[in-house]
């Protein structure tokens, strides 16, 4: 089990023809997932490494059936993409392209609203169930399939978390990049919620980033709603204020989003908190699945 | 991107926003002519990024056109020290002149976007003239809140309920909602991410002008605001910072002494923390992006290095899609072609990672190998520590 992808997801690549969309497309069809259709304005008829382009994500989906989307489109174009995938009934969409106005997404975050479609991102290495379906761009063999889900506003750091808990034989169920926008179409809470519901996840590890006051909402959340154990690590401890950190959304404003604010919310919730990245791993191990450790290094 | 108060108000001013009429002087003989156009009795404001002007003296009433000369003479070429300028300063370049108005009431109107509502939010409150963080500590009531759909506009009962929450009457009251109206519209219109008026003023003519403006711009939306792009005044940045954007870099200097160079945002500000964890001080964030390519890795070093407070840089690359010998070839080249005269660390991680560091062994270049993040810090702040 895992959420969201599986082995059963179809995915269309939008901006498939493009020099991005074609090398992740390949690395994501090498790792096994089901990269059916692209879709590029203008190239129907056209393949690319075999997969058919399609003018249209509705085309798209009505001749290969893709219930998934991947998009890699310029970011003044991408909120449209998105909201293109669904309006052709595209169940899970996720957004790697950076840099897409936080006006644009005030709009599909409005219109996605009472719509089936999931966006994941933009702004973000996308998802990955290990074994099954990568759908972004993260490395997939650092990934190995077990009970940790993974849930993270960031790329490399995320790749690094994950890399830290293969290498103690702590699996993940899905890792989730949420994207280290404003306004991303998924947030912690939705994450927490579906890995609550995922029997194949035992434990969950969150990496959250100074702005915005997501990781406090998750934290009151998972003190009502979760029950199974939750690791974080907040990064930006040391950030200035009123500095975007690389991030659209890494900002402390007026005060708010400071790192030490979250940790004091997470803290409360009874979330374990990593003081170091270079411990996400073995700290997520210790305090939260010690029951696990134990049974794997005994095994 | 910010923009100066004088080009926030020019901006407001083509979208309908009522602002004081004012000239835009570079010298200080031009406050004369400005001065009487406007009627003689003026106000001169020093236009710098930073606000606490008034209080570090950057921000004068002038009785006359003599005075107005006088006082702009002393704030141009003045090094403004406000409470966000930082003990450095700010050197003033640029002054705006303008009418003094009659007035009755000061009050703060500001929108911004609310990430936990997904829409932008109006803000009132009667304190005008106080921050907005600091009434929110103290009195969270007084607050008066509007969200509203950019593509929409505020609602008509939503200004309703913000004027009369400020109390405001009569022909203020109708100007004052037509106020809110145009400034939401502003807002939407140029992809603002911050528009704050402190003080909103009402006139004893009854009348609501922006005072004061801080216009903030969302970066990602400026390729289709050409005209606000071209605002940017690369004085009030940082000229490392500048020479960074140059090549996509995301870079920010800070005050410690151990350059970083990292691929990522997150793994970026992770490694700043843990430098921190270790007794040791970032001199700086940076980002050179998840495929950390030679030409990036060179222009980062250069960066780095042209910073004189640097004693040590660590290099932490988690190689994903990117393998790590190919970032460890560019680290060599790169290092070798600025000739690097500090400790240089290295952390590589991921894809490769055993080529990449036979690479960084065979390079001849004096460098230390981190096994690991925390490995990696704990030998940055050591070596940093015993050369200074």
């Amino acid at each position: 089990m895992s959420i969201w992808v599986n082995s059963e997801t179809r995915v269309v690549v939008q901006g498939l023809t493009g020099k991005e969309g074609q090398f992740h497309a390949a690395k994501c069809r090498e790792y096994g997932t089901k990269i059916v259709a692209g879709v590029t304005p203008g190239k129907a008829g056209t393949s690319v490494d075999g997969v058919p382009v399609f003018n249209t994500v509705e085309d798209a989906v009505r001749e290969t059936g893709a219930n998934a989307s991947l998009i890699f489109v310029p970011p003044p174009f991408a909120a449209d993409a998105v909201l293109e995938a669904a309006d052709a009934g595209i169940e899970v969409v996720v957004c790697i392209s950076e840099g897409i106005p936080a006006r644009d997404m005030v709009r599909v975050r409005r219109i996605l609203q009472g719509l089936p479609t999931r966006l994941i991102g933009p702004n973000c290495p996308g998802i990955i169930t290990p074994g099954e379906c990568k759908l972004g761009i993260m490395p997939g063999h650092i990934s190995i399939p077990g009970p940790i889900g993974v849930v993270s506003r960031s790329g490399t750091l995320t790749y690094e978390a994950i890399g830290q808990l293969t290498a103690l034989g702590l699996g993940q169920s899905t890792c989730v990049g949420i994207g280290g926008d404003a306004l991303p179409g998924t947030n912690f809470i939705d994450c927490l919620e579906a890995f609550e519901e995922d029997p194949a996840t035992e434990g969950i590890v969150m990496i959250g980033e100074i702005g915005g006051n997501a990781e406090e909402d998750a934290a009151d959340f998972v003190s009502e709603f979760v029950s199974k154990p939750v690791a974080a690590f907040i990064a930006g401890q040391t950030a200035p204020p009123g500095r975007r950190m690389g991030h659209a959304g890494a900002i402390i404003s007026g005060g708010k989003g400071t790192a030490a604010d979250k940790i004091a919310a997470l803290t409360e919730a009874g979330i374990a908190i990593a003081s170091t990245p270079a411990e996400i791993g073995r700290f997520s191990s210790n305090a939260a699945f010690a029951v696990r450790e134990e049974e794997f290094f005994s095994a | 991107m910010k923009v100066h108060e004088y080009q926030g108000k020019q901006v407001l001013a083509q979208h309908g926003v009522p602002v004081p009429r004012g000239v835009v002087i570079t010298e200080a003989g031009q406050a004369r002519a400005a001065a009487e156009q406007l009627g003689g009795r003026v106000v001169v404001k020093a236009q710098i990024h930073a606000g606490g002007r008034g209080k570090g003296g950057g921000v004068k009433l002038a009785a006359n056109p003599d005075e107005a000369v006088k006082l702009a003479g002393q704030i141009l070429g003045m090094t403004l020290v406000t409470k966000q300028t930082g003990p450095e300063g700010k050197l003033v370049r640029t002054v705006l002149i303008e009418e003094a108005l009659p007035i009755a009431r000061e009050l703060y109107l500001g929108v911004v976007l609310d990430r936990s509502e997904g829409f932008p939010v109006m803000m009132a409150s009667q304190f005008g003239g106080m921050e907005i963080e600091e009434v929110a500590a103290e009195n969270p009531a007084a607050i008066l809140k509007a969200h509203f759909d950019p593509d929409v506009g505020l609602h008509p009962y939503l200004s309703r309920q913000l004027a009369f929450g400020l109390g405001l009457e009569g022909d203020a009251f109708k100007a004052g909602i037509t106020f809110m109206h145009a400034l939401a519209r502003a807002y939407a219109q140029t992809d603002a991410s911050l528009l704050e008026i402190n003080p909103l003023i009402t006139t004893t003519d009854g009348r609501v002008i922006a005072l004061d403006a801080k216009m903030n711009v969302d970066d990602s939306a400026l390729f289709r605001h050409p005209e606000i792009a071209a605002m940017r005044d690369i004085h009030e940045e940082e000229p490392l910072e500048v020479e960074a954007s140059k090549f996509d870099l995301n870079y920010i200097k800070l005050d410690g002494n151990i350059g970083c160079m990292v691929n990522g945002a997150g793994l970026a500000m992770a490694t700043m923390d843990i430098i921190k964890h270790y007794g040791g001080t970032p001199a700086n964030f940076l980002d050179v992006g998840g495929d950390a390519s030679q030409a990036r890795v060179a222009a980062a070093f250069r960066i780095l290095l042209s910073d004189p407070s640097v004693k040590g840089v660590l290099v932490n690359i988690f190689g994903g899609i990117v393998r790590c010998d190919m970032v460890a070839r560019g680290v060599v080249a790169a290092a070798q072609e600025v000739k690097l005269g500090v400790p240089l660390v290295v952390r590589l991680e991921g894809t490769n990672v055993d080529e990449g560091r036979r690479v960084l062994a065979e390079s001849g270049l004096a460098l230390t190998v981190g096994e690991g993040m925390a490995d990696a810090a704990e030998k940055v702040v050591a070596a940093v520590g015993r050369a200074s």
